[in-house]
This record gives C-alpha cells, structure tokens and sequence, in this order.
C-alpha cells in the first residue's frame, strides 16, 4: 500500500531514484542538497545499490558515466557551482549516447554566491552548459511530490532516449518538508512512459558487460572518420527533434479568458499561482502556464495563449532568463513583461500581484 | 626495442591457417585486432597494447575484461583490443573504472592512461581510485611528453628536457619537477601493487608483461589497486630516432623514474 509521509524535497527525489530502481549514485557535499547525498547512502546501503562519496564533482559525474555503461540505472546530484562542475561530463554522456539523471538544486551565483534558492541555471541547463551541440530533458518540479515522481520518470526518459535527463530544482524545493504519495515501483503514478506494468530496466543491447557469447562493444563519442562525427550528430539531433514532439509536458491554469499571462516554473510557479488567484478575485483576468519541461519547451502553447491574451508576465529567481524562451514562443504576438528577484531573493505573492495590476 | 616494435607491426596476415604450424613461435594475441596501428614508428604504445592483450589472453578473460581508452595518443585504443572498451573524459579515466567495476564486480577492469591523462588533469582521480583500494588495473604509459597534441611538457618530463612548451628545457623554477606518481601512490594503504617498468629493451619488454601479468592477478584475486607504470619510447617528440630513443631510457629516464617492484602485497 502506498503510503503518505512527510519528507524534504531533497529526500522524496532520493526515493523517487529507488523507487525507479537506481542502482548507483556518486555525488559530492555542496548545499542546499546535502539531504539527497545523506539519504542515498541510507538507501543505497537498504537496497543493495552502491553509493560513492567521490573527490569531486568531476569524478562523481565520470563515476556515473562509468555506471550508466554497463547499463545500471544511475545518478548524482549537486547545486549551482557544482552543476558548473558536471558540464564535462554531461556532454560525454550526450555524446557517447547514455542515459543518467543528474538534479541540480540551485542556488545562488554566479561564482560561490549563496545558499538560498535561485533559477540561474535556466540557461546552463537548458542551451547546453558543457561544450557541443547537445540537448537534455530538463524537468521542473515544484514540490516534493513532484520531485519523487519526476526523479523516477526521469531514468524512464534517460533510457527511452539514452541521453541524460536533468531535474533543475533549487533550494527552497529541496529543504522544503511536504507531505508526500510514496510511489511503488510499478506505481502507473511513477511512470513517464506509458501507464503501469513491468519498469524496463534491463534491456539495453550497447552496454559494456564483457564480451561473451557476443562481438565487442564500445562506447564512445569520439569520431574521426571523414563525416562521421556530423552523421553523429545528425543522429542525435534527430532524437532531439523526437523528443521535442513528444516529451513536451506543462500546466496551464485560466489562460481561455485571460488577458494576461504568467509564466513561471518550479518553486515560483506555486507563489505565481497564488498572484493569479489574488488576481482572480480582484476580477483581473489573470492565467499561468507551468512549464514542466523546460527543454523540450512549450512554446507552442504559448504561442496558442499569445494569439488570446495581450500580455504575458514571466515570473522567475533570475535576471531573467526563460523569458528569452517565452519571447521566442510568442513570437510577437503579445508584449511580454518579466519580474524577477536574483541572488537568493524569493519573488513574494505581493509582488508578484502588484506586477499583474501594474501592466492591466 | 627495434626487435620489439618489429614484433608488434608485423601482424597475423589474414588468411593464416588455424590449425598451428610447427614452426609457429609467434603470432597475434587472440584479444588484439588484426589491423594497422596508427602509432609512430618507434612508439612504445603498441608494445604496450600487446603485452596487455597477451595478459588478458593468459588468463582467458577476454570476455569479461572492460577496458578505458584514455584521451591522448592512444585515445582509439579500442580500434585495436578485441572485447568491450569504453571512452573517458581527459584524466576521469579512473572515475569512470569505478563506476563500471562497482557495477561489475566479476568483470576485469583495467585503465590505459598516458602521463598527461594520469600525472596531470587525472591527479584527483588516480590518488583517490588508489586511496578507495578499487579492485582495478592501471596501465600507465610513461613517455614524458603530450603525444597526440604536439609534443608540449607532461608533469613527468624531466628537468632539461626540451618541448614544444620549453623550448630552452623544462626548468624547475618555472615548471617544477618532474612528477614520480607511483612513489606518492605507495604511501596509500589502498594500493596494493605497483610497478616501474619500460619497453626499452627485449628484455624489459617481457619484464613489462610479467609486470602486467601481477597487476591484473592482484584484481583476478581481488586484492585492490594495482598499477604499472611503464617507461615509453616517444621518437618523434624526443626529436631521436628509435634506437636513440630507447638509449635515453636506458641510461636517464630510467636513472630518474627507477625500475622495479614499488609495492607489492
């Protein structure tokens, strides 16, 4: 029977790994995700799975890299100037085609900057923070709940695509205490694939076991032969391109009527919703659109929205970067404006609702 | 040397018969590619690829052995072993050990490193595989130079010598010393087997593979870490011929990096 507990954002996306059956987890200390490293070395050790402490980030996310080829599900974790770290190896496993989930809980910077919750790593997490043309899943929690079914949906997207899929929570998320479903492994709540049944976690024909009874393996993205490294690529691009048509997910709430617009993910999109309601009652027709997926976009129902409502407000704890990606939705359409709080700051419900009636 | 290296390019031709003629004292290790290597003639890295490939085919473990190719001159080592390899990131190569022989503990897992890879950007990652006793294997390629990116100083090139980074010779005051990784490994309880062994001569040649043999025996009876690290020939940015290659070894590399059992358990 599934069970209901309360538990910190850090510890639920813990569960969520083991709950989809991660076997391996390498991660370093760096707040405000230090329950999440505390907790898989006690469930690692319950569930017969291996947890690292590593020297590094670097070698946590090459430990992972080592893991993910011979087919085992695995993770690390980290926050902002740690996530910096991982880049490296990021890219390798796009590059060599492997699935691995990495959650950043981020805070704020740039350089060491603070411990508190911020948005900054928008732009790393979702353009490609390490070097080469890439594209990972990211996806947005915004509670506790959500952290431990995204974290066990995303080793079913990691391996459906092998590619790594990144949760980008931050701070607040991470420390916060919700009561929480706690999922079972074949819990159809726990699946991004499909509704329930058997969890696939076994088949994959390309990792490294040792060569018996078959033709060698190997992994690798290094690819010399004259238009070999571009057929890679066009290879890859073409599963991001599959990803796009089917991996968008989001949240809207009141955008048939609305005038204006918020959008908002994670952490801020619960307080932006809050403004909406406050907007609402105040007769201001106000909705909000959640991205859950932040790469693959979802642009198009943004674009749908900006041919209704006039205005859009991006709420986010950054100088303001998912604008960028709303702009480039709406196209035009519709004049977008944007609030933001940085280094740590927490956009209030106040502020946010002030904004809402500053721009109708 | 040249004997050696002679021995490494002339490989099994194609349409050799199985069945073993009775003159037949040599031939291609089963686990090694029949195909043309890339390396530079005088190169240690092929003697070096053998003598693994023989060890792995000593012990009958071709088809559970995982090798990492490193970044560096013999960054496409898996064109030439014959079983399951992986790439790694410049230096992560012993990271990326650890999670494959955690995972796989009934697997042999050996690194292929270069000193750039290893002594240099891979520091954090070699002392702490050691410190944690990863029941791994560590081949460690020793030429004291960056082969595949031109020939610039590694942290074992020694004091004097010329790259394409010191162009007057290494000095200490601006460059430092040179790096003897194996002797810092040895003071870890961790690290249960290293080596100091070269490709210089026919006979340290089968030294090496007796050398190599012990390393993967020490994982074969899961005893922990154990390395080898190997003196090599590099002609080309040595700017000497094969034969004065070798002769540099023999009388300063190896007075410098000496030769012989580190640690043994």
């Amino acid at each position: 029977m599934a069970k209901k507990v309360l538990m910190c954002g850090n510890d639920a996306c813990g569960e969520g790994a083991i709950i989809a059956g991660c076997k391996f987890y390498a991660g370093y200390p760096i707040t405000p995700q230090n329950e999440l490293t505390a907790y898989m070395a006690k469930r690692m050790g319950e569930t017969g799975g291996v947890f690292i402490q590593a020297e590094s980030e670097l070698a946590a996310i090459n430990m992972v890299f080592g893991a993910a080829v011979t087919g085992a599900r695995a993770m690390t974790s980290s926050s902002s100037p740690g996530i910096s770290l991982k880049q490296e190896g990021i890219s390798y496993l796009v590059g060599c085609e492997l699935p691995a989930v990495i959650v950043n809980m981020q805070r704020g910077g740039p350089g060491l900057g603070n411990i508190a919750p911020a948005q900054g790593d928008y732009f790393q997490a979702v353009k490609g923070g390490g070097h080469g043309d890439y594209k990972m899943i990211v996806l947005a929690p915004a509670s506790a709940q959500e952290l431990m079914d995204h974290a066990s949906m995303a080793f079913d997207l990691a391996d459906k695509y092998t590619n790594p899929v990144m949760i980008l929570g931050d701070g607040l998320l991470g420390q916060m205490m919700e009561p929480v479903q706690v999922r079972t492994t074949n819990d159809p709540a726990s699946f991004a694939i499909g509704g329930a049944g058997e969890r696939q976690m076994t088949n994959k024909p390309w990792a490294l076991t040792g060569c018996k009874g078959r033709k060698p393996r190997f992994i690798r993205s290094l690819l010399l032969g004259e238009g070999e490294l571009e057929e890679h690529n066009k290879k890859l691009q073409e599963k991001f391109g599959d990803i796009k048509k089917t991996e968008v997910r989001y949240e809207t709430f009141n955008i048939k009527d609305s005038n204006i617009v918020l959008v908002a993910y994670g952490s801020v999109a619960r307080t932006a919703k809050a403004s909406m309601e406050a907007a609402r009652e105040k007769g201001l027709k106000a909705g909000l659109i959640r991205p859950i997926t932040l790469w693959p976009f979802p642009s198009e129902t943004i674009n749908e929205a900006a041919s209704r409502a006039k205005k859009f407000l991006v709420v986010e704890m950054s100088a303001g970067q998912m604008v960028e990606d709303v702009m480039l939705a709406v196209n035009g359409k519709a004049e977008v404006d944007f609030y933001g709080r940085m280094g740590g700051g927490i956009p209030t419900e106040e502020e946010i609702l002030a904004k809402i009636e500053g721009l109708v | 040397m040249r004997r050696a290296k002679k021995k490494v390019s002339r490989l099994k031709p194609a349409n050799q018969p199985t069945s073993k003629p009775a003159n037949l004292v040599f031939s291609r290790p089963k686990s090694m590619c029949d195909v043309e290597m890339h390396y530079c003639a005088g190169c240690g890295h092929s003697i070096v690829h053998r003598l693994v490939c023989e060890a792995v085919d000593e012990f009958g473990i071709r088809d559970r052995v995982i090798g990492i190719a490193p970044v560096g001159c013999a960054v496409i080592a898996y064109d030439y072993w014959d079983f399951d390899v992986t790439e790694a990131a410049h230096g992560r190569t012993p990271a990326v050990a650890t999670g494959i022989k955690r995972m796989l503990p009934d697997n042999i897992v050996f690194t292929y490193q270069g000193d750039g890879d290893l002594a240099a950007i891979g520091t954090a990652e070699i002392i702490h595989a050691a410190n944690r006793g990863e029941n791994i294997t560590v081949i460690f390629v020793n030429n004291g130079v960056y082969g595949m990116t031109g020939g610039q100083m590694a942290p074992t090139t020694l004091a004097g010598q010329k790259t394409a980074t010191t162009m007057a010779g290494r000095t200490l005051k601006n460059d430092g010393y040179p790096i003897k990784i194996l002797d810092m490994l040895s003071v870890l309880p961790g690290a249960k087997y290293l080596e100091r062994v070269s490709v210089h001569s026919s006979q340290e040649v089968l030294r090496a593979k007796k050398a190599i043999t012990k390393a993967f025996k020490t994982q074969i009876d899961n005893k922990g870490f154990s390395m080898v690290e190997i003196l090599s020939m590099c002609p080309t940015y040595w700017g000497m011929t094969s034969v004065q290659s070798a002769e540099r070894i023999k009388n300063e590399v190896s007075i410098f990096y000496p030769i012989g059992v580190i640690k043994s358990y």
